[in-house]
């Protein structure tokens, strides 16, 4: 698991620096929010999932994306709008989904994604079958009225759903401390739902309290709530690229940087074994790479193919 | 047998929680049946398949999206038209998105009903509006039926349908009766509408609850020697053009009575799909709701906002005359 967790951060970690390199280059259009800081959150949530579990993701999608096992060259593929990609190219970044994985969608509403989990996660128990929903979302989304009002209905009727906010401190420029009055976490508890927080630089740690979570949701004793706390290295959205937006110093990002996911969870890894799973990363990364952009663009004519699940009703 | 628009709605939701143990329901006041949608269901299907939810329009909203990705048919009931404002983000920008944005690897079934849409009379600004045009607009498929027939036949295709489904049922409809053997309730297509009363001299289109009032009025005329054709659509998204279009052939002269307000209404939209498929005898007319109405409380005032019998009588003179 050691090794698992860190190929899982570095994969996320070099395929979104790839992926800015795309965005700088034009062969991704619209730009990314790079997940680049946060990898130990996806990595440590989704390593205590099995595969009947789901998942929702937000705009900063690709993380967990990946982490869930979705193919790269697809997930990239998507990003650049080709028809191999995970969505067909319908997607692009904030809606990479892949529903055989148990991927639900990455969704681009802050705060929409709870209550489609805990939906999902209720039915699937209904139906008889023992799945679990983690939901993923940041520290911003904990002002959205429609994900506490999930809260409340994962609480009251036993939803197995892990809330798992990734508090990075920032709601794109607005600090965690001038947007969110009380705490993030007693906010989860003032419904009755367990929270923790948790290192979020740690996959370890996020696993471990993940893996709480889920036997609690499993054995029907409803939600559990994560706050994950992280830093985000890079950019909002790459369009801070160019715009150097001065939200915060140039000393509180390295700050961030001195506890890199990679080099926590990289330190607990040998040198060789390190090495051996870097070079993998790297060649499955640069086929992704040529997969994706050797994939056909969709045809113009098919702009509003599956836009309706039951067409037939449609002149 | 007698059933009313209601009762035949009530019916629709109980044969298909028989039919398909997939379909459940979601909603405020449900299990009492405070609108009396769905009477009679708790006891038949029990709570597991009758979910009363707290006041968390957005979540159930999204939740019954939830649902519906992990294999379920969700039914919402929302007891009063306006708060599909509340909810149009979770409709319009994640149920009706979903199938599209993942290249086609999901599908939303859900199932919108509103029991008592428009104006309930004394209900005042926030819980009498008619908002099936916004749905029109954005590509969610949207019914709104007229008589108890295809209440229960357009709800039961509305469930069975892999999309979401928005179901106005107008206040005004809600207690028309009509006599029917139930062995013949059948599903309706969508996207299908129906002549309610065939004639030669105009073709007045009309919805819901004022399906009765154009019917009223065809009546009236045929005593003057008018002719009127009565076209239901019955759906408003997507639009039976053909229908539509083979009934102005006929009549070349057009007048749509409609529930919402007049810019960007539904009226609006059928008198575009005519223009440009059709030929005039006169130019065609609409009998809407004015510019941005808010339902004002007291009763005149209420009543000077809604197209009415009146004001269809003279806009069928006018294009008559202008002939």
């Amino acid at each position: 698991m050691t090794r698992d967790l860190y190929r899982t951060v570095r994969l996320i970690r070099r395929f979104e620096e790839r992926a800015i390199e795309f965005v700088r280059s034009g062969e991704i259009v619209g730009g990314i929010h790079p997940y680049i800081g946060q990898e130990a959150v996806a990595a440590g949530v989704c390593a205590a999932l099995r595969p009947s579990d789901v998942i929702t993701s937000t705009h900063r999608g690709h993380g967990h994306v990946l982490a869930r096992g979705a193919d790269p060259a697809r997930l990239l593929a998507e990003l650049m709008g080709r028809e191999s990609g995970l969505n067909k190219g319908r997607g692009g970044s904030m809606h990479a989904a892949d529903f055989g994985l148990g991927i639900l969608g990455a969704n681009a509403i802050v705060g929409a994604a709870g209550s489609i989990a805990t939906g999902a996660a209720w039915a699937h128990r209904r139906q008889g079958r023992d799945t679990v929903a983690a939901t993923f979302f940041g520290d911003g989304a904990m002002n959205e009225g429609m994900l506490l009002e999930a809260f409340n209905l994962a609480a009251l009727w036993r939803v197995p759903v892990i809330f798992v906010c990734e508090n990075n401190g920032y709601a794109t420029t607005m600090p965690v401390a001038s947007a969110v009055a009380g705490s993030i976490t007693g906010r989860a508890r003032a419904f009755g739902i367990p929270a923790f927080t948790v290192d979020g630089q740690d996959p370890e740690k996020v696993l471990a309290a993940t893996a709480s979570g889920v036997d609690r949701a499993r054995a029907g004793k409803g939600p559990t709530f994560l706050e994950c706390t992280t830093y985000r290295f890079d950019a909002h959205h790459t369009f801070e690229h160019r715009t150097r937006l001065t939200y915060r110093s140039t000393e509180e990002v390295s700050a961030g940087w001195s506890r890199d996911p990679v080099e926590i969870q990289g330190a607990r890894v040998a040198a060789a074994e390190r090495a051996a799973v870097d070079a993998e990363v790297e060649a499955l990364l640069d086929a992704a790479a040529g997969s994706a952009l050797g994939s056909a663009h969709p045809d113009p004519a098919a702009a509003l193919e599956y836009l309706y699940a039951s067409p037939e009703v449609m002149r | 047998m007698k059933l009313s628009y209601l009762k035949a709605l009530n019916r629709a939701l109980g044969d298909a929680m028989a039919d398909d143990p997939a379909v459940f329901l979601l909603g405020e006041d449900i299990r009492v049946a405070a609108s009396s949608l769905t009477a009679g269901l708790l006891g038949r299907f029990g709570p597991d398949r009758v979910l009363d939810t707290p006041l968390s329009e957005q979540a159930f909203t999204n939740f019954a999206t939830g649902a519906a990705l992990a294999g379920m048919r969700p039914v919402i009931e929302f007891q009063i038209p306006s708060l599909l404002f509340l909810v149009f983000e979770q409709i319009a920008n994640q149920a009706h998105k979903f199938s599209l944005m993942t290249g086609g690897q999901c599908k939303v079934p859900v199932t919108y009903v509103v029991p008592g849409s428009g104006s309930r009379t004394g209900w005042a600004g926030q819980h009498s509006d008619h908002p099936y045009s916004l749905f029109a607009h954005v590509g969610v498929k949207t019914v709104v039926p007229a008589t108890p027939a295809d209440a229960y036949g357009l709800l039961v295709s509305a469930i069975r349908d892999d999309d979401p489904v928005v179901v106005f049922a107008p206040s005004g409809a809600l207690g028309i009766r009509d006599d029917l053997d139930f062995g013949t309730l059948v599903p309706v297509p969508l996207g299908v509408g129906r002549v309610a009363r065939p004639g030669s001299d105009v073709t007045v289109v009309a919805l819901g609850h004022l399906v009765q009032d154009a019917l009223s009025v065809a009546d009236e005329l045929s005593g003057v020697g008018i002719s009127v054709e009565v076209f239901d659509p019955r759906t408003v998204y997507p639009l039976d053009v053909d229908g539509l279009t083979t009934s102005l052939a006929r009549t070349r002269r057009l007048v749509v009575i409609d529930d919402s307000n007049r810019t960007s209404g539904f009226a609006a939209e059928v008198l575009a799909v005519a223009a440009e498929r059709c030929e005039f005898d006169s130019p065609p007319r609409r009998v809407t709701r004015p510019d941005g109405a808010v339902l004002p409380f007291a009763l005149a005032l209420d009543r000077a906002v809604q197209p009415g019998r009146d004001h269809l009588v003279t806009a069928i003179h006018a294009v008559l005359e202008k002939s």
